[in-house]
């Protein structure tokens, strides 16, 4: 039996806001270390040592783990970076593996009971991983051109003379400051709205359920209901960000290696 | 005379709003790519990423409407 004071502590947070992101300080004097810090490290921790072990002696008929991790650095390859960038992607198929599995283990700690949020649902998180992408889909593309026809690839679309004062801007703003922003934000925000529904429906049900009128009990176990099945959506959501955000950066570098047209 | 009140945040009502058209892009697109793998269902496979990257880049306009509802109330801690 749900003691009803617990009921009522966590009812009174309903609505949830931003407040809920910053999550108590779990160790140090001035609290350096949260929930964040912690699981963005043993997320980081796990995917080291798994692919570590399961490449510490590989078979020509593979393990379970090395199995696993040769599907997910095959799935990078064969799935995204050859059918994107061509014959030259595989050479940036580590960067999307990695990319894709470091993103999809810090977005499945937002599922992930007593966990339960992501270290993306922190603007700074997606952030770095974007200006990564960003930077190097700039570098390869100067690498390969040079820095004057790479930016002529970038900003001057093959259209009529008297259109290109009009569309140079646009390009140049869409493509080198809209680009990273994008990218960051479209990955915190979903993981950021994504906490944020859990929340309202969980804390809802305990709003709902802890109200006077009887009749309201059980509107609230639905809502509990609720925050259950769109876990299983968030989990969808998941999977669907981190491999997003890889073909994004594929694409953006397949844009960079185009040859001039 | 109050006839009618409404407390909390508009921005609601505003974000309401802003899905609108994200809403009606992705829905576009998926029916576009439902609709041209009906037609030639051996194309699935190629417009498949296409359609992952168009609906990414749609709905940023929809995620930019839950950020900035943050971004700019007044209430922000930090």
């Amino acid at each position: 039996m749900v003691s009803s004071t617990a009921v009522g502590f966590l009812a009174s947070d309903f609505p949830p806001d931003v407040g809920e992101f910053f999550t108590p300080a779990l160790f140090g004097a001035d609290g350096w270390l949260t929930k964040f810090t912690l699981f963005l490290w043993i997320g980081t921790a796990l995917i080291i040592v798994f692919f570590l072990v399961a490449y510490r002696s590989p078979k020509l008929v593979p393990s379970k783990s090395q199995w696993m991790a040769e599907s997910v650095y095959g799935f990078a390859r064969d799935g995204i970076a050859t059918p994107m960038i061509g014959h030259d992607g595989v050479k940036f198929a580590p960067y999307f593996a990695t990319l894709f599995s470091f993103i999809l283990l810090t977005n499945l700690w937002a599922i992930i009971p007593l966990v339960q949020i992501s270290p993306n649902s922190h603007i700074a998180f997606p952030v770095i991983l974007a200006l990564i992408s960003y930077f190097l889909f700039i570098v390869v593309g100067v690498r390969k051109h040079g820095f004057f026809k790479w930016l002529k690839i970038t900003v001057v679309p093959s259209a009529p003379w008297y259109i290109l004062p009009l569309v140079i801007p646009i390009e140049f703003f869409s493509s080198l400051i809209v680009r990273p922003i994008t990218l960051s934000v479209r990955l915190f925000a979903n993981m950021f709205a994504g906490h944020m529904i859990l929340l309202v429906f969980t804390l809802g049900g305990f709003a709902l359920f802890g109200a006077q009128t009887f009749l309201l009990k059980p509107v609230g176990i639905l809502s509990w209901v609720m925050a259950i099945a769109l876990t299983f959506l968030e989990a969808l959501v998941i999977l669907l960000q981190a491999y997003v955000f890889v073909v994004l950066t594929a694409s953006y570098i397949s844009g960079a290696l185009a040859e001039e047209h | 005379m109050v006839l009618a009140e409404l407390t909390g945040s508009a921005s609601a009502i505003g974000y309401g709003l802003a899905a609108i058209g994200p809403g009606i892009g992705v829905g576009i697109i998926f029916a576009s790519y439902i609709q041209s793998t009906a037609r030639q269902p051996e194309s699935a496979r190629i417009t498949q990423q296409w359609v992952w990257i168009g609906f990414a880049v749609v709905e940023a306009l929809a995620l930019f409407g839950i950020a900035f509802g943050f971004v700019f109330s007044s209430n922000t801690p930090g």
